[in-house]
């Protein structure tokens, strides 16, 4: 039994994609910038370019979590949402603060706050938005009749990503406490509460394909939330190793910093057994191997290339570099795009009726932007450690150093175009399954009920 | 074998402890560590100004400050040192685009004052206890 209520889903999805087609030209037009041709610099600078960049990373994907929950809190809680056309309305007011946003950073309408670049004003657009999202999230799981571990990790996770938003809205005069508090935010969302939304979507998908048993993967699920919290809470130290702060975070970062690809090594590990274990085979062969994937490149992306750089004594020359941007690339695709993208395989099907998972598309689309982004991450770790090199330890100048480096940018490109052609190829999926229908949804009692 | 409401204890114990012991040093490094490395004291209204200007115009777009920023343009923490006054007041109050090695920046045509606020703000930045970063480059003949 579905419910209708979960066809809103469907459109956070679609905002989603969209803004996943931007992200990705404001990347080309940064690639291109670092190659020498930075052509739109007098219209688009790189700093606009960067935020705009950024910035709808962390929508698309929130749009992407927020679409999962709408899909996933009413099958959870076995009740409708409460109010659809309030989401409906959630949905376009987000989509509207979120176009004012990147319209503004063309125009210098922004506050340079890495990552938080919207201004206060919109800030508070977001809140409300979010609280809105929140109000019917708790609501419907309020007035359900279930209230599972799966659905309650990932309503924790949501109303603590809200939460985190506040101390990046507070002023502070002093650079270090502002860095301090935005690190409250960006890592303790990317670190912490997102890898419980995620933690909560990856365990739906499992009850969902493979069939094992709830309680043995929710007890996992606790398992692995309780690592990602005890070595992230403190991993943050790690962002604190050179801002002016004391040298106690050097070894608090240093060591729970390292036990972070723990909760990564679980999660993938977990993923494998559940599916290993799983009796039934689900015939969605791409939500699953999305599903898969995001476990396993989430351990080696946000896992281990974060590892290759957390200890302080590597850190101290590879922070502020674009060491940094390799590790990121990897972490954001392996642990929150790609779950987003596995929801979306998932519940599409489901949504529209159309059981279109086992097309040579969907499987190039995987294969294409994985490989493609992995190549992307080695460009940018090339390009990194010569950086790091040539002038952290050499000495050159960094402009000097920009231009011997530069070649390693084309290579960033081509991959970025097979990654952008894998997108397009799921877009162009996500397209052909048309939209989403009251019949499909309440004829799809299928495999997995 | 673990069951799951152990499982649950674990996770909800073990965030509790954790998230405690985070918010004791970060209750630490902000009332005693922060005031002290960053010489609270010499946090004039102009250094303030100047935060502002370098925020509203999101120079961590580009730049690195404190290691912290994007990785287009160089790292910014000890720039007063390396290029001094006058270098930096020019790059920001010029009306002409110019481009470094090859690398546009925007030309901010800045007023004297906004420029002197900048700086300042850079100067403060400069001389932070930052544990040793940035490091001194130590393959350098």
């Amino acid at each position: 039994m579905k419910y209708k209520s979960q066809k809103v889903a469907y459109w956070f999805f679609a905002f989603s994609m969209l803004l996943l087609i931007l992200q990705i030209i404001y990347g080309f037009i940064m690639a291109f910038a670092h190659l020498g041709y930075d052509n739109l610099h007098p219209v688009i600078a790189f700093n606009t370019a960067r935020a705009v960049h950024t910035n709808l990373l962390v929508v698309w994907l929130l749009s992407g979590f927020m679409g999962a929950a709408y899909y996933i809190i009413p099958e959870e809680a076995e009740y409708e949402l409460v109010n659809v056309k309030l989401a409906y309305i959630q949905l376009i007011t987000l989509a509207l603060v979120g176009v004012t946003a990147v319209i503004g950073y063309h125009f210098n309408y922004w506050e340079g706050r890495k990552f938080l670049e919207i201004p206060r004003p919109l800030d508070w657009l977001v809140v409300a938005n979010v609280l809105t999202f929140l109000g019917i999230i708790l609501t419907t799981l309020f007035k359900g009749k279930k209230r599972t571990t799966t659905s309650l990790v990932l309503t924790m996770g949501l109303v603590f990503a809200a939460l985190l938003y506040l101390p990046g809205m507070i002023w502070f005069d002093n650079q270090t406490m502002d860095s301090f508090f935005r690190w409250w935010v960006v890592h303790l969302w990317v670190e912490g509460v997102w890898e419980l939304i995620m933690g909560g979507i990856l365990a739906f998908l499992l009850i969902k394909i493979t069939g094992v048993d709830r309680e043995v993967i929710e007890k996992w699920l606790y398992v692995i939330v309780g690592l990602t919290f005890i070595s992230g809470i403190l991993g943050t130290g790690h962002h604190y190793y050179y801002i002016g702060v004391g040298k106690v975070w050097l070894i608090v970062g240093g060591i729970f910093s390292a036990l972070e690809p723990l909760a990564f090594l679980a999660m993938a590990l977990f993923a494998i057994a559940m599916y290993r274990k799983g009796e039934k085979k689900h015939p969605n062969k791409i939500a699953l191997s999305w599903t898969l994937g995001t476990a396993i490149v989430s351990f080696v992306g946000a896992g281990l290339l974060g590892l290759a750089h957390t200890l302080p004594q590597v850190n101290m020359y590879t922070h502020g570099t674009l060491v940094t941007a390799m590790h990121g690339h990897l972490a954001f695709w392996g642990a929150y795009g790609m779950i987003v993208l596995a929801f979306i395989s998932y519940s599409l099907p489901n949504l529209t009726g159309r059981k279109l998972y086992d097309s040579n598309r969907g499987v190039l689309a995987f294969w294409l932007s994985n490989i493609g982004m992995l190549g992307m991450t080695v460009a940018f770790g090339v390009a990194g450690v010569a950086q790091v090199y040539l002038e952290r330890r050499v000495g050159l100048e960094f402009g000097d150093v920009q231009k011997e480096i530069q070649v390693h940018f084309l290579i960033l490109i081509i991959c970025a175009t097979m990654f952008t052609t894998g997108i397009g190829l799921f877009i162009a999926e996500f397209i052909r399954y048309g939209q989403p229908t009251d019949e499909a949804l309440i004829a799809a009692t299928d495999h997995d009920a | 074998m673990l069951s799951k409401s152990q499982a649950k204890v674990f996770f909800l114990g073990g965030t509790m402890v954790t998230f405690v012991i985070f918010l004791g040093l970060s209750w630490n490094s902000l009332s005693k560590e922060v005031p002290k490395r960053t010489h609270e004291e010499n946090l004039t209204a102009q250094v303030v100004a100047g935060k502002h200007i370098w925020e509203k115009n999101n120079c961590m777009g580009c730049h690195t400050i404190l290691g912290e920023g994007a990785y287009y343009a160089p790292e910014l923490t000890k720039v007063y040192e390396r290029r001094g006054e006058a270098y930096i007041k020019v790059a920001l109050m010029t009306k002409t685009p110019w481009q470094p090695r090859g690398r546009q920046m925007v030309a901010y045509g800045m007023s004297d004052k906004d420029a002197s606020d900048v700086v300042a703000f850079l100067k403060w930045i400069g001389e932070i206890d930052l544990n040793g970063f940035p490091p001194k480059p130590d393959l350098k003949k």
